[in-house]
């Protein structure tokens, strides 16, 4: 009875979670409330993931409505792999939050806090299942809504203006998206996505579906934060409180990422997107010029959080690199970093939080010396650091070697090239990180500085340890992804 | 069941990790069990066990159990045994837990199915056992440790490129039959001859092994070359030039071992020769053959160990290793004296004792195989052997001229060690089937019929009456303090000092090209600065109206491109 229900209990046990939060008035009931859900909502994503491998794709058509007329949601490898990256982050991420929370955000708005988180993961997941074009951007913004009000949580005060500045573009990205499936709505009168692929090639030459195109991809690239589209995003990394950063480092990104993969290859098609429109080389050079860009100013940054943040849309580069393949191991490759991306950034950034939490400051030169005083938290770092530059046993390793491998398959070595001077880049500024944290001499000496609590060690070391479990043992990731990149591509792997 | 298929390092490495957290008694009582646990868990294997496992797309094989690697995964147990009950006393964590590490490695490495495996534990030897060497905290132990451990590098490097190379032309990473053709297996010969102690190559062995300490060359001596023989004899068997290579390995190291004065440094001379034994058993590749270089490597194993043991012992109690300072000390160690007797008499084939039962085998086949050129080099570098190793170690240490040392019995553990290894060799030399039944290759071979016992007896006699004439006549070479150059003198002199010559030429070019790179690397880096820094262009905080602006742009590229094309 209930397995039945799993897709649509994915989204609505969050969605009904968040507003019971504020109703219960206690930070501390409100965190155990918000875990819990948390928990459970990985428990369904696990179950869904395990149920499309053994049975394959699930249709639920939301509240018996059938497809073309009600809502339909639809978990395929692509959508289950990423319920289970967002779902699995937030598990971790709120164990963790209470500490963090704690003394990050002023305790009467604690609730809220959380309310807004589980609207941000609800809306995240309800983007990943959703079936429906219109759905899908309905989702985006309860989740970009609930973001922008995370963010806008932080201490520092520039939290607001970066805040604003990422509702002002984020804005402008959802109405391009929906302009988009306003077009495609116009020319097809369907929303499924289903619907949509089949009745698009009838209508395919014409401007509007150009037009419509071309509006999907530049909104979502805007929330996916491609090059030069990123502009909001250090900003609202570096500003935001810790356990936001985490989360949205490890999963916004990503979900965005997902409904580009939706709207080009399931709706567009393969074909229409790369050989018809340019997205193959545009895909490409942004990809590359963003990978160069944000690694080469991410060595040059003061602030940890800004460091990392740039990395992030160095690494997006990664992600949309293998996408611009076009073929099915690129396009795997792009999914399998979408997976090890949220592990490795959520790690770092969950250390990042704990070396916050203990000396209160991001900058490199107050890092000085850290290494001794919490060498387990920057122990961490130095993990997710490796497995950011991609050093084998580690999931960014995994990564590199099949988006080089797809690089070599199309016979374009130069890019393969630049995907490991890229890694280059960062060992430099994963470097510049441990060079402050270990080499260089504390300034004040006597600072009473001690090892993070456990309730963040334990979190932060589980994604650590997921780290290396998934650079060793590849068959689920890897497996997945190319059954989803086969999909995808709709070619049987 | 899960049982057999546990890796035989799997054990050590746990132990070495136990090892590191224990002290005392339980730190004893663990480490010894980690041998007798894994010796007992290897009987129970029978047959053919592979373990495989799938790595970005290649199949790994980290444990593969058949004959010859059993022989050699018995072995190592008993050798690890033997050395652990030896070093007991020692109060040193890293010796022991490099030891460990080092014995599990050896067993990872004869037990590794493929070549990716193989180099992950080669250089795992390499690393653990270059402990055992620093481990004797003096500053010749540090120069020779670092030598040591670059050359162990540098095999392993080769390994692993020939390991990559024989994978691009054969598409296969196992690690069975190669045969000597092309570039990759060429490569990976030459890394196994770099730990094997090939001619021209073998000069880490006679400059570190001495250096370590008393209870650390004993490890060393049973596991680092015996992987490169059990290597050899698994992918090059029948290579012939191994024939020749092992007959010349038989041969040069006894000049060096007669004149050498470091009583250990001798013992690694003689390890050589005996080890030239197996790679020319190797290289002849007939079933006599290759069984007969297994089962020197088994008994060399044993009755090395023994040597070193003993001479471990009397380093531990006097502090001294070089025969000039050294004799008499048969008066305060007689037990020790009669073990270090035993292992002399079996390195030097004495019937009865263990050499005897597989150097015959080799000796044996390289006359049916039609080497009698080779056939004499093995006679002349028998006779050497008990010349330098069955004569001298224990003349020299033992009896010779009183030093007047006066020193006790060495602790018990090493008294037990010594004599668990003395009654393996005699054991073996008096029932040669219990080592024959383990070979990898059926046997039908009696060493004691009167033809081999005979040649032997009268070849150990003329040889001993040789060195009794020698040193009655002042012919022999006296022990005294010297340096005796080998081929490392190459390297350690000839090399540096043209080196430091090209170096003095090529200086100002040096210096300009690097002055001018580092004015423009720092150019660059400005440069980039500029633009990248923080308050550079591309990181600083945009107007939002400008983000818009890109947006714009984009959109404009993807709409616009429909009307261009």
């Amino acid at each position: 009875m209930i397995r039945q229900h799993l897709p649509a209990l994915q989204v609505i046990l969050p969605l009904l979670a968040a507003p019971t939060c504020l109703l219960l008035r206690r930070a501390g009931l409100a965190w155990l409330f918000a875990t819990v859900v948390g928990f459970a909502t990985f428990a369904i994503a696990i179950l869904l993931l395990r149920q499309v491998l053994s049975q394959g794709d699930i249709a639920y058509a939301m509240g018996g409505w059938s497809a073309p007329w009600g809502i339909q949601y639809y978990v395929d490898p692509v959508s289950a792999l990423v319920l289970l990256i967002v779902s699995g982050i937030s598990a971790v991420v709120l164990p963790y939050a209470a500490r963090s929370v704690a003394q990050e955000i002023p305790s009467e708005r604690r609730c809220v806090f959380y309310t807004l988180f589980l609207l941000c993961l609800a809306g995240m997941l309800g983007i990943a299942i959703t079936g429906d074009a219109f759905n899908l951007f309905v989702f985006l913004e309860i989740s970009s809504l609930s973001s922008y009000a995370l963010i806008s949580m932080g201490q520092d005060r520039r939290a607001l203006t970066s805040s604003y500045q990422y509702l002002i573009m984020g804005t402008i990205g959802a109405t391009f998206i929906l302009i988009g499936v306003g077009l495609l709505y116009v020319m097809t009168g369907t929303l499924n996505m289903q619907d949509l692929a089949q009745r698009l090639p009838a209508v395919a030459t014409t401007r509007t579906i150009h037009t419509a195109f071309a509006f999907l991809v530049v909104g979502l690239s805007l929330k996916l934060a491609l090059f030069p589209l990123h502009l909001w995003l250090p900003n609202a990394y570096t500003f935001a409180p810790s356990v936001v950063t985490t989360f949205l480092a490890a999963t916004a990104t990503k979900v965005a990422l997902y409904a580009l993969l939706r709207f080009v290859f399931t709706i567009f098609g393969a074909e229409y997107a790369f050989n018809t429109m340019p997205l193959g080389p545009t895909l490409l050079l942004l990809a590359l010029l963003g990978l160069f860009v944000a690694s080469a100013v991410a060595i040059f940054q003061e602030n940890i959080k800004r460091i990392l943040a740039y990395s992030s849309v160095a690494q997006i580069g990664y992600m949309i690199l293998g996408i611009s393949f076009a073929t099915v191991t690129g396009v795997s490759a792009g999914i399998l970093h979408l997976f090890n991306h949220a592990l490795m950034k959520g790690a770092l950034f969950m250390a990042v939080g704990a070396i916050f939490l203990r000396t209160g400051s991001m900058q490199l030169q107050h890092l000085a010396g850290i290494g001794r005083r919490m060498p387990w938290t920057m122990a961490a770092v130095v993990i997710g650091g490796l497995s950011l530059i991609g050093v084998p046993l580690t999931v960014g390793f995994i990564s590199k070697w099949y988006l080089i491998q797809a690089a070599l398959e199309r016979g374009w070595w130069p890019v393969a090239v630049l995907v490991l001077i890229g890694s280059l880049l960062a060992l430099v500024y994963v470097w510049r990180i441990l060079e402050a944290a270990y080499f260089d001499a504390p300034a004040k000496p006597d600072a009473h500085i001690k090892e993070a609590p456990l309730s963040l060690l334990i979190p932060t070391w589980a994604l650590v340890l997921a780290n290396i479990y998934f650079g060793i043992d590849t068959s689920l990731t890897v497996g997945v992804a190319r059954q989803a990149a086969g999909l995808l591509l709709g070619v049987q792997p | 069941m899960w049982m057999t298929e546990l890796p035989a390092f799997v054990p050590f490495f746990i132990g070495a990790l136990l090892a590191a957290l224990t002290r005392g008694w339980l730190r004893a009582v663990l480490m010894l069990a980690v041998p007798v646990a894994g010796g007992l868990h290897l009987l129970s294997v029978d047959g053919y066990v592979q373990l495989e496992w799938q790595l970005l797309g290649y199949t790994l094989t980290p444990y593969r159990v058949d004959r010859l690697s059993l022989l050699f995964g018995y072995l190592f147990h008993i050798a690890a045994f033997i050395a652990i009950v030896f070093s007991l006393h020692v109060r040193d964590s890293l010796q022991h837990v490099a030891a460990m590490i080092y014995a599990g490695s050896a067993l990872g490495a004869v037990f590794a199915g493929d070549l990716l495996t193989l180099f992950v534990f080669w250089e795992l030897l390499a690393l653990s056992s270059v402990m055992l060497i620093w481990a004797r905290r003096t500053s010749r132990a540090t120069g020779a440790g670092m030598r040591y451990l670059i050359i162990q590098v540098l095999s392993g490097v080769l390994l692993l490129a020939g390991a990559l190379l024989h994978l691009r032309t054969s598409g296969s990473l196992a690690f069975d039959y190669i045969g000597l053709q092309g570039a990759a297996a060429w490569l990976i010969f030459l890394a196994f001859g770099i730990k094997c102690a090939f001619p021209l190559l073998h000069n880490w062995l006679t400059d570190a092994y001495p250096e370590a300490t008393p209870t650390g060359t004993v490890f060393l001596s049973a596991f680092t070359t015996k992987v490169a023989v059990y290597a050899l004899a698994r992918a090059f068997p029948g290579t012939e030039i191994l024939v020749y290579i092992g007959a010349i390995m038989t041969c040069f190291p006894i000049f060096y071992a007669v004149i050498e004065n470091d009583l250990r440094r001798v013992l690694a001379y003689s390890m050589i020769n005996q080890i030239g034994f197996m790679v020319c058993g190797i290289g002849i590749g007939t079933a006599l053959a290759v069984n007969g270089a297994v089962a020197h490597a088994f008994n060399d194993v044993l009755f090395k160990g023994l040597l070193f043991m003993s001479m471990g012992a009397v380093l531990h109690l006097t502090g001294r290793m070089n025969g000039s300072d050294l004799g008499g000390l048969y008066k305060s160690m007689p037990i020790t004296t009669t073990f270090c007797i035993v292992g002399a008499a079996s390195i030097s084939a004495f019937p009865l004792f263990s050499g005897f039962v597989s150097k015959s085998m080799v000796m044996s086949a390289a006359l049916l195989e039609d080497y009698p050129g080779v056939w004499l080099m093995l006679l002349f570098a028998s006779a050497g052997v008990f010349h330098h190793a069955g004569i001298k170690i224990p003349f020299f240490a033992f009896f010779a001229h009183d030093s007047g040392i006066r020193v006790t019995e060495p602790p018990r553990n090493m008294l037990i060690a010594m004599g668990i290894a003395a009654v393996l060799c005699v054991l073996i030399g008096c029932y040669p089937t219990l080592l024959y039944q383990l070979l990898p290759f059926g046997v039908d071979y009696t060493p004691y019929d009167s033809t081999h016992v005979l040649a032997q007896l009268q070849l150990l006699f003329f040889s001993a009456l040789a060195f009794a004439w020698l040193k009655l006549s002042g012919l022999y070479p006296p022990e005294l303090h010297s340096t005796n150059l080998d081929a490392e003198w190459l390297y350690r002199r000839v090399l540096p000092q043209s080196w430091h010559r090209l170096i003095a030429v090529l200086r100002p070019i040096d210096t300009f090209v690097r002055r001018s790179t580092h004015r423009r690397v720092s150019k660059f880096i400005s440069g980039m600065f500029r633009h990248h820094g923080p308050h550079g262009v591309l990181a600083r905080t945009w107007p939002t109206g400008s983000m818009v602006l890109w947006v714009a742009m984009l959109l404009a590229v993807y709409v616009l491109f429909h009307y261009l094309k």
